[in-house]
């Protein structure tokens, strides 16, 4: 036993420096290096910028609209909402009083806005990561007279827009990215 | 539930079926050490690795020396992880200023990750480093994997070997499926994944400034790199705190659909090699259909609760399927089918928050890992935890029918089947035990969020979890306490290792016999009977054990939904 821990010595200590150096440092620069040569946006985050320079969000990542103006994002249990360096879900059970409380205020919220008949289940529900960049077109359907009307914009307009803007999806759900969702609408006179 | 929905399902599990032979033929030419294509490029650096530690990749072990190397290089890897995480402070590629972790933090991280468990005390995004994230934790999610894939290897030998003392080299299987596998593999993803919108950058945070005008922080990093092998080696450690549910880590249905093949891939292909590696490939196919039919079931249940929604919500006005914790984009069918793949693989990753599952929906993703995640299971250790099963399987029809039990030309004695139980037995005794204790404890009782039954799931569901090296969690316990963190790193270790050496001696034993070839009285272990009764003994031995847990955590509180009753 003791001459097979002598002879194991030498292979576990250069062995782990050898993959260290291998898998931890030259395979994550390597691909950073491919990524940012072939892929450059998308390495980056998938950032939007506003037609002055300034970057206004990513693509990819859902960011919090609360304004009647706009067409609103789920809840989110990322931080204080949309915290992009806390994501996370609510870990609320199906039974938890905290979830029960949660949900009667938002469903509150979207009656006091107009919205009537039953909620599609994402609006009144904090995703799992707390960043969700979409909404379910019924959700977003369900805030077109709203904005339509703080726009003073004609409601089927608004609803074509949130049509146009769907994104079938044969490997998951229906969805309607919110960001580009109002940055079309501001586009919109 | 939808037709689309189902669609989906039956669709994945078709082109799984479709790769497993071709991904199976590809780890049979590792297991023989056989050249590969990819040897023109990748072969200088094997032979280099095995020149400068002074390995004969020719040198075959016994069944001691083999988990002796296997535990001491694993162990090595633990302690190297370890010093990186609390050193994280001083060292470089932390471009956001983090400080080194607290002891009994770093103990569980090094252990989760070195186990191919990948439990997240932490949220990655608050707590590690670029270089802590690549050096610290992707290693792992190479090395872990590898390792299990040799202990299958090392298994199927014992099996298919005929009187020999050894049970091939460990150095060798591993740096061969690092290399010529997980490696190439991991390649080819990381670019797809950086082509649909996962950042690969060693930028820290950009700072935004949201349509309304608020502030956002996006953490950016080296993520491509490392969701790719957390996926291939059913590792599950998330760049990001919410897992394969962040945007940046699982941007659109597509990624989502790779991600959840990636996990099942090599599981699907290992049972095709074994059938190769003792001469008879329907012996595979046999283990694949008990697997593919335990796997349905638990989906069919999920998915069927998840899409009927949570009654209590209902009654506040809501319509449709339960969408706390899950992402529009995945929608329910994706995000019930990725709970089912990732607990019954090893790999834990997450695309929907299992805490915030309907009762009985979570409770499949805790059953699958209770029944020692042998469906599919993790690379490597979900086919030899199967194996184990498969041992006491023909132990119990040997049984009935009053002959000495073979499986796959190996006579079946005592000491096999007594190896196999103390295997298997580890599971029940660390899983309930931990799971008691800290449904008494002060210190234990601090961690659920949730009250009611609910809040003794989240206990179960961690320690389970643990034991089985799965990494998810019920995501409300707050786990980053130092009773939590020491008790469930030594469940994870226990959880491995444990099994592990059980399973290496069994090798080691059924290696050393002679082959008996297949008689009238043998009973057959490929056809229907076998897979249902394979099926019933994970089931019995496996499954019942648990229920009268199970019947105090999800089961009451399904009871507790359905009445309409909140906590």
């Amino acid at each position: 036993m003791g001459k097979d821990l002598s002879s194991a010595l030498r292979p576990v200590v250069v062995m782990t420096i050898l993959f260290a150096a291998l898998l931890g440092i030259g395979y994550p620069l390597a691909m950073t290096g491919l990524g940012q040569l072939l892929f450059p946006a998308q390495a980056n985050g998938s950032l939007v910028r506003a037609t002055d320079g300034a970057v206004i969000g990513s693509s990819v990542v859902g960011q919090a609209f609360t304004t009647d103006r706009y067409f609103q994002t789920r809840p989110s249990a990322a931080g204080k909402g949309y915290d992009g360096l806390a994501s996370s879900g609510s870990n609320l059970g199906p039974t938890s009083q905290a979830l029960v409380d949660r949900v009667k205020g938002d469903v509150a919220r979207m009656r006091a806005q107009g919205i009537a008949g039953p909620l599609p289940a994402d609006l009144v529900t904090a995703s799992g990561s707390g960043l969700d960049p979409d909404l379910s077109p019924a959700s977003a359907q369900a805030q077109v007279a709203r904005v339509a009307r703080v726009r003073g914009l004609a409601p089927e307009r608004v609803a074509a827009l949130v049509a146009q803007q769907t994104e079938a999806s044969l490997l998951g759900d229906p969805h309607v990215n919110v960001l580009a969702l109002n940055r079309a609408l501001d586009a919109l006179r | 539930m939808t037709f689309a929905g189902w669609a989906l399902i039956l669709g994945f599990v078709a082109i799984l079926i479709a790769l497993t032979k071709p991904v199976g033929l590809w780890l049979f030419a590792l297991y023989e050490g056989r050249r590969t294509p990819l040897h023109i490029v990748l072969g200088p650096v094997e032979r280099s690795f095995y020149r400068l530690s002074g390995i004969d990749p020719q040198a075959e072990q016994s069944w001691r020396r083999y988990a002796l190397h296997m535990l001491l290089f694993n162990a090595m890897l633990m302690a190297f992880t370890y010093a990186v995480l609390r050193l994280q402070g001083v060292l470089p590629g932390n471009p956001q200023g983090l400080p080194g972790l607290s002891p009994h933090l770093a103990f569980n991280t090094a252990i989760s990750f070195t186990t191919n468990t990948n439990w997240q005390s932490y949220g990655g995004e608050s707590t590690m480093s670029n270089l802590s994230q690549m050096l610290g934790l992707t290693i792992h999610n190479f090395l872990s994997a590898a390792t299990g894939i040799a202990l299958a290897f090392a298994l199927f030998r014992g099996f298919a070997r005929r009187q020999a003392q050894t049970i091939g080299n460990f150095w060798a299987d591993m740096t061969r499926v690092t290399l010529y596998l997980l490696l190439p593999l991991c390649v080819a993803y990381t670019l797809f994944l950086i082509a649909s919108g996962v950042p690969q950058t060693m930028a820290g945070v950009v700072d935004v400034t949201t349509l309304e005008g608020a502030k956002q922080s996006l953490l950016l990093g080296p993520v491509a790199s490392q969701e790719a092998i957390k996926m291939i080696g059913t590792n599950g450690g998330g760049f990001f705190n919410a897992n394969s549910a962040h945007p940046f880590e699982n941007p659109t249905a597509l990624t989502n659909l790779v991600q959840m093949l990636s996990i099942f891939l090599i599981g699907f292909g290992l049972t095709w090699t074994f059938g190769k590696a003792v001469g008879n490939t329907r012996q595979g196919w046999a283990i694949l259909a008990a697997m593919t039919v335990l796997f349905l079931a638990g989906v069919t249940v999920t998915y069927w609760q998840e899409a009927a929604g949570n009654p209590i919500l209902h009654a506040l006005g809501t319509a449709g399927g339960n969408m706390e914790g899950k992402e529009v984009r995945f929608g329910i069918a994706a995000s019930a089918l990725f709970s089912v793949v990732t607990t019954a693989a090893s790999c834990g990753a997450v695309n929907a928050m299992h805490d915030s599952f309907t009762a009985l929906g979570g409770m499949i993703p805790l059953f699958n890992m209770q029944l020692g995640e042998v469906v599919i299971g993790g690379v490597g250790a979900g086919i030899y935890g199967f194996l184990l099963f498969a041992i006491l399987t023909v132990f119990v029809a040997g049984l009935m029918v009053g002959r000495t039990p073979e499986y796959v030309g190996k006579k079946i004695e005592s000491r096999e089947v007594k190896l196999a139980v103390l295997a298997i037995a580890v599971l029940p005794l660390m899983i309930l035990g931990f799971a008691s204790l800290s449904s008494v404890l002060e210190q234990g009782l601090a961690g659920p969020l949730n009250k009611g039954p609910h809040g003794f799931s989240e206990i179960l569901y961690a320690f389970t979890s643990a034991v089985a090296n799965n990494g998810s969690a019920f995501a409300g316990l707050t786990a980053n306490t130092p009773y939590y963190n020491w008790l469930l790193g030594v469940a994870m270790w226990v959880g491995r290792f444990f099994i592990i050496v059980p399973m290496l001696a069994i090798a080691g034993s059924l290696a050393a016999k002679r082959y008996t070839p297949e008689s009238a009285g043998s009973f057959p272990t490929t056809g229907a009977l076998w897979v249902g009764l394979l099926v019933g003994i994970i089931l019995i031995v496996g499954g019942l054990t648990f229920l009268p847990s199970l019947a105090l955590g999800p089961i009451a509180d399904h009871l507790a939904m359905i009445r309409g009753q909140s906590f």
